[in-house]
């Protein structure tokens, strides 16, 4: 049997040298009462980090639908983060940590799919974790750095070119 | 080829509408369930006439292109586009059809060929004609030309993947169902005859025909209480399923709480969990997306270690949140 | 549906945003793209939160008819009322206008000019895309409770318990120590005026217990916080005093009679005693003893009882057991304190090992003419009054290995130190400080007094404090302790023989500060001190709406500016009081029943109740009054019946699009490329 496709060969499979290098487009979704404000924090302390993430405030890591991630890397993200509130700190008490449960289901389910789960990212930040959140911005983007993009052929898979139109040629009559 | 009915006086002053049916990627379960019909399928000739219906009467792809565009009234198109071939008739159908509709879930969703969607076509070819478990092909792989020993001969040719009908062509309805149940397509072939009569209203273009907007959860007989999975069970393994509870709450990955109602919660009803063919309910755009959401959310846990252990009782996650569905996922491009 | 007709407009910041990131391009990239998604007009200024800023959006508001508005500058959290309120103004429902950061998510924190560019285009775009999905809300007005809270009876929570009481509104202190007071009580003067700290605190703590507004729970901690803005249901611990209130005269015969006697470690900082029934001090408020068991020989052995004996109103009950009480509160106040750097975490000085080390603390209660010395200055061995003092300026401050930041009162509580010393014996004075902080009013004033009065000043950080002798110039000063200290100005290394020395220990918060603010739902430094709304502009809020700080528990401050804070924290929430409601955000979720297939996943969810199961219906409903917007029964919806007012699914959705689409990958991919293609 042939394997899997969906068994990552990143390395064989990517493009040889390009010329640029591989700049990996992420979305983070954020807590508005402690990662997003750590982001504001480390804004306002002027810490610097890749510039490769793209934000969405949610009220909640607990907002967190799977079908936003699953948006996320239709739309052509590389990794995608779940930020949100230290558990025994969160602002709604105890909703974090149904962004943990929902976040090891998709981060199994996507790995079933074929997406690696270093593409799924999970950390914590409260509103204090400026440093914090800027170094786990910097670690995540190396790390998806090193993974390269989504391999070619998951995302044929994840989104293939639609069917061509009918052909205008002779027509083939199935006799089998 | 039109069937010849004797039609009641009556009737004679009523149009008789044109319908095709076509089964493309499909195992023909949408064919048989219209046939199930029986003799209401009679009734319903006295208003339709079956002008092109592969699996019911003779017709070929030439009789449909001599057809006008917009000469069929409606076509029921079951299955999904799997092969070049089905790609082909949707659009030609589309053309020849006043309003197409995606008919079951292969169609609609992609249904079990969609799963197919995890595998390249090499794999799918090779697990399908593997010499080991076929050996009506001699160890050839069929797809698009092939030599047989009466000649070359043109199969359809795999597509990288199985696309929804409405993925390729642009649709108007779509009835959702492995299959469809009998009696919802009764109703939906009555409602269309008077939409088309003037005499019911139009649904709306895109409107999912032959189901509820809720879920298969409202349905279902079975008591129920709050939600708190500690473990996922698999059937097979249960000693006794309780007769009243709901199987989620007994640990059976049920799917009716995301599944969108319209049959009857059949299944659940005969002690067997929901396995969620009439798809996402109106407005979801990821039925696994969704039901894996859920599911996460009453997870009895707090502790990583622990959360995978229960999701370890899932050990196929694609198969459980997508069996019907994949085709039409966000990641394959269900939401343009 | 055509695209609202949307506003586009970016700030400079001045140059805060300009800088890094093409305002211009931005703009004009804006009408020129987006104008499929409804952008009829794009602006840059350099102030948008201007008041011109402000009208150059209600003008557009009203020439252009714009539906929607996307403001890029900097976070919401800054400024999203701000624009609001100017939409608002022009009649567009506030909730139209979106507030998106470049400031603190691109300019502030990228370096590549291009690239800041492309991203703040993507950020505008997903605005642009969420917008267009909004619909009008209006805020929710709920009613507040006119009682407060407050947490802690120092001086801050005491300054604005007093204030919020004289107004004529009921307040309960809640304070864990027997009595109310806080670290102020304990203090001997108070720099720069050297005001006694007891003559003008214990008026203010009698005030505060004889109040009629004012109800204490003293002896007392708070054990759970539920309800919300506005209405905030409090539960209360009562610890056993084993004295009833109601008949105690606090005539102190039973502490008087107890026979044991424990080393006080709490107000006398560890220099005196007191008995296993005491008062800590004698203005303490309420006068009624506590009865510590741990201490208690009945306790103990069953055998004792002098205190219930002597009592002569037979108030002392052993039987008492935790009480607790109930009470709701419109606003909070957190003024829970710090607690003193505790000087044995630097070895080098000593203190605990070296007798004749003492800590800010305990000189406070020596110096003190109620403290254990009666006020004189003497070694630990109670009579030996010092010829030399050396006082260590930031113990447990300024420094990587403990803390950091500056404790802000060490330098003037050093020299209040060494003006007391000079005051009650003839010692030579040494202050060791790495730099003088002086800002208050009168600070520096007092240190120029300090100066004149011959204190010896030395600049450099102590590296040790030891009572080893090491040079043969020392001979003669055994017995003495030798503070090892590079004077920097003078660029010589010094060893000073001195007989005692004052750690100038720092402020720390106190121990269980991140669980107190768990519990009351506002967020704070790693190290514990609360986080304020807003540095600047809002520096007694919290994060939590209807929820205070003020005093030590924000971070180190002196006595003026925690009773700034507490008579500030009180204006505000009196202000809450008059306005007697408070808008709220929209942000609630909601069931359409008609969706609902009753399947019951959302029902456990909500931990604050607002979720319940209609069992005649089969539906679950939602409260909005209890609901909070977190949204996690939002996501968990499998039949997509419950959706979120403010961050619905298509808003998401919608702004996840935009922030990818547009203008492809940070490496400049076009979309298409980097989906894999799309016809």
């Amino acid at each position: 049997m042939t394997a899997p496709m969906t068994t990552p060969q990143t390395s064989a499979m990517a493009p040889a040298v390009t010329a640029q290098p591989f700049e990996p487009l992420i979305l983070g979704f954020t807590c508005n009462w402690c990662s997003y404000r750590a982001a504001d924090l480390a804004g306002t302390s002027r810490i610097k980090y890749p510039d490769n993430v793209r934000l969405i405030r949610l009220m909640c890591s607990g907002r967190m639908e799977p079908e936003f991630i699953l948006e996320g890397f239709a739309k052509g993200a590389d990794a995608v983060i779940m930020t949100g509130c230290w558990p025994e700190d969160c602002h709604y008490r105890i909703q974090s940590v149904k962004a943990l449960r929902r976040f090891l289901f998709l981060r199994r389910m996507l790995s079933d799919l074929g997406i690696e789960p270093a593409r799924l990212q999970r950390f914590y930040a409260s509103a204090a974790e400026g440093k914090r959140f800027a170094d786990e911005m910097t670690r995540i983007v190396a790390e998806v750095k090193a993974l390269g993009p989504i391999p070619p052929e998951i995302r044929v898979t994840l989104a293939a070119e639609p069917a061509a139109p009918a052909p205008v040629a002779e027509p083939v009559e199935v006799e089998a | 080829m039109t069937i010849q009915v004797a039609a009641p006086a009556e009737a004679e002053a009523k149009p008789r509408y044109k319908l095709a049916m076509y089964w493309a990627s499909a195992c023909g379960g949408c064919d048989v369930a219209v046939l199930n019909l029986g003799m209401k399928l009679i009734e319903f000739t006295e208003r339709w006439e079956p002008v092109f219906w592969p699996a019911a009467m003779d017709g070929k792809r030439a009789d449909v292109r001599a057809m006008d565009d917009g000469e069929i009234d409606v076509c029921l198109f079951d299955g999904g586009i799997r092969t070049d071939e089905d790609a082909e008739m949707a659009h030609l159908l589309r053309a020849k059809s006043k309003v197409l509709v995606a008919f079951g879930s292969c169609a609609s969703e992609g249904c079990i060929p969609g799963l197919a969607n995890q595998r390249s076509i090499e794999h799918v070819l090779a697990a399908a004609y593997d010499p080991e478990l076929n050996d009506v092909t001699d160890g050839q792989v069929p797809n698009g030309p092939w030599e047989s020993p009466y000649g070359e001969l043109h199969l359809p040719t795999l597509q990288v993947r199985l696309q929804t009908l409405a993925q390729v062509v642009d649709i108007d309805y779509s009835v959702p169902g492995c299959p469809p149940e009998t009696e919802r397509i009764a109703e939906v072939l009555g409602a269309v005859t008077a939409a088309l009569d003037g005499t019911g209203p139009l649904p709306p273009k895109g409107a999912v025909l032959g189901a509820g907007t809720s879920t298969v959860c409202d349905e279902c007989k079975r008591e129920r209480g709050v939600k708190s999975i500690k473990e996922f069970k698999r059937i097979q393994t249960l000693a006794e399923v309780d007769p009243d509870l709901c199987l989620l709450e007994q640990g059976l990955p049920c799917c009716g709480p995301a599944a969108r109602d319209g049959c009857g919660a059949k299944c659940p009803a005969a002690g067997a969990p929901c396995i969620g063919c009439y798809g996402a309910t109106q407005g979801v755009n990821d039925f696994g997306a969704r039901l894996l959401s859920a599911y996460a959310s009453v997870v009895d846990a707090s502790e990583p270690e622990e959360i995978e252990r229960i999701l370890a009782g899932l050990p196929d996650t694609v198969g459980q949140f997508y069996r019907f569905s994949l085709a039409a996922s966000l990641l394959h491009g269900g939401r343009s | 549906m055509t695209a609202p007709k949307t506003g586009v407009y970016i700030c400079h910041c001045g140059t805060n945003i300009s800088a890094m990131v093409d305002v211009e391009a931005v703009r004009d990239w804006a009408l020129d793209e987006l104008g499929d998604k409804g952008v009829v007009v794009s602006r840059d200024y350099p102030f948008m939160c201007s008041s011109l800023g402000q009208e150059l959006i209600e003008k557009d508001i009203k020439e252009y008819g714009l539906e929607r508005v996307v403001v890029g500058a900097c976070s919401p959290h800054m400024h999203e009322k701000t624009f609001r309120e100017a939409s608002s103004n022009a009649g567009l429902n506030p909730y139209l206008a979106e507030l998106v950061s470049i400031r603190e998510q691109v300019s502030w924190v990228h370096t590549d000019k291009a690239k800041a560019t492309e991203k703040a285009k993507a950020i505008i775009a997903g605005g642009v895309y969420r917008v267009a999905e909004h619909e009008p809300l209006e805020p929710l007005i709920a009613p507040v409770n006119n009682a407060t809270l407050i947490v802690g009876g120092g001086i801050a929570g005491l300054t604005a318990a007093l204030e919020i009481a004289k107004a004529g509104y009921p307040v309960h202190i809640v304070e864990r120590e027997p009595s109310i007071g806080g670290h102020m009580a304990q203090y001997d003067k108070t720099f720069p005026t050297l005001d006694c700290a007891a003559c003008i605190l214990t008026p203010k703590m009698v005030d505060a217990g004889a109040h009629k507004n004012i109800t204490l729970h003293t002896w007392s901690e708070v054990v759970d916080v539920s309800g919300s803005v506005g209405d905030f249901k409090i539960k209360v611990k009562h610890k056993p005093r084993y004295v009833v209130e109601a008949d105690c005269t606090g005539c102190g015969i039973c502490w008087e009679k107890c026979p044991v006697q424990v080393i006080d470690t709490g107000f006398e900082s560890g220099l005196g005693y007191r008995k296993a029934i005491y008062t800590p001090f004698p203005q303490a408020v309420p006068k009624y003893p506590v009865l510590t068991p741990d201490d208690c020989t009945y306790f103990a052995k069953g055998t004792c009882r002098a205190c219930e004996k002597f009592c002569p109103v037979d108030c002392i009950d052993f039987t008492q057991t935790d009480e607790f009480v109930e009470f709701n509160v419109g606003s909070i106040l957190l003024a829970t304190g710090f607690q003193p750097f505790d000087a044995r975490r630097i070895e080098s000085y000593g203190y605990g090992r070296l007798p004749n080390v003492f800590t800010s603390m305990e000189f406070e209660r020596m110096s003190n003419a109620a403290g254990p010395t009666g006020g004189k200055i003497v070694l630990r061995d109670g009579v030996t009054e010092p010829k030399a003092v050396a006082i260590v300026h930031c113990v447990g401050s300024r420094d990587k290995n403990t803390n950091e930041y500056c404790s802000a009162v060490c330098c003037m509580q050093s020299l209040k130190f060494a003006h007391l010393v000079r005051e009650h014996t003839k010692a030579d004075v040494y202050e060791c400080y790495i730099d003088m902080r002086t800002p208050g009013k009168g600070y520096d004033e007092f240190y120029n007094r300090v100066l004149e009065e011959g204190t010896q000043f030395i600049r450099g950080r102590v590296a040790e404090i030891t009572d080893s002798l090491r040079y043969p110039e020392e001979e003669g000063h055994e017995g003495r302790l030798i503070v090892q200290v590079e004077d920097t100005l003078a660029g010589v290394k010094r060893r000073i023989p001195v007989d005692m020395v004052m750690l100038s220990t720092g402020i720390e918060p106190q121990a269980d500060a991140t669980e107190v603010a768990r519990m009351f739902g506002v967020g704070c430094s790693s190290k514990g001190f609360i986080i304020e709304r807003h540095a600047k502009l809002d520096p007694v809020a919290t994060m939590t709406d209807g929820v205070f700080a003020a005093g030590t528990a924000l971070g180190p401050r002196d006595i003026p500016s925690s009773v700034s804070n507490g008579a500030a924290a009180a204006a505000t929430i009196l202000s809450r009081i008059a306005q007697g409601e408070i808008a709220m955000e929209p942000y609630r979720a909601s069931v359409d029943t008609e969706r609902c297939s009753g399947c019951r996943i959302c029902n456990d969810l909500c931990p604050f109740s607002a979720i319940t199961f209609d069992e005649m219906a089969m539906v679950t409903n939602i409260n909005p009054k209890l609901c909070q917007g977190c949204g996690v029964c939002v996501a968990a919806c499998p039949a997509n019946a419950i959706s979120g007012s403010g961050f619905s699914h298509h808003q998401i959705m919608a702004q996840i699009d935009g922030l990818l689409s547009y203008p492809g990958g940070s490496d400049g991919r076009p979309v298409e490329e980097a989906v894999g293609a799309t016809a």
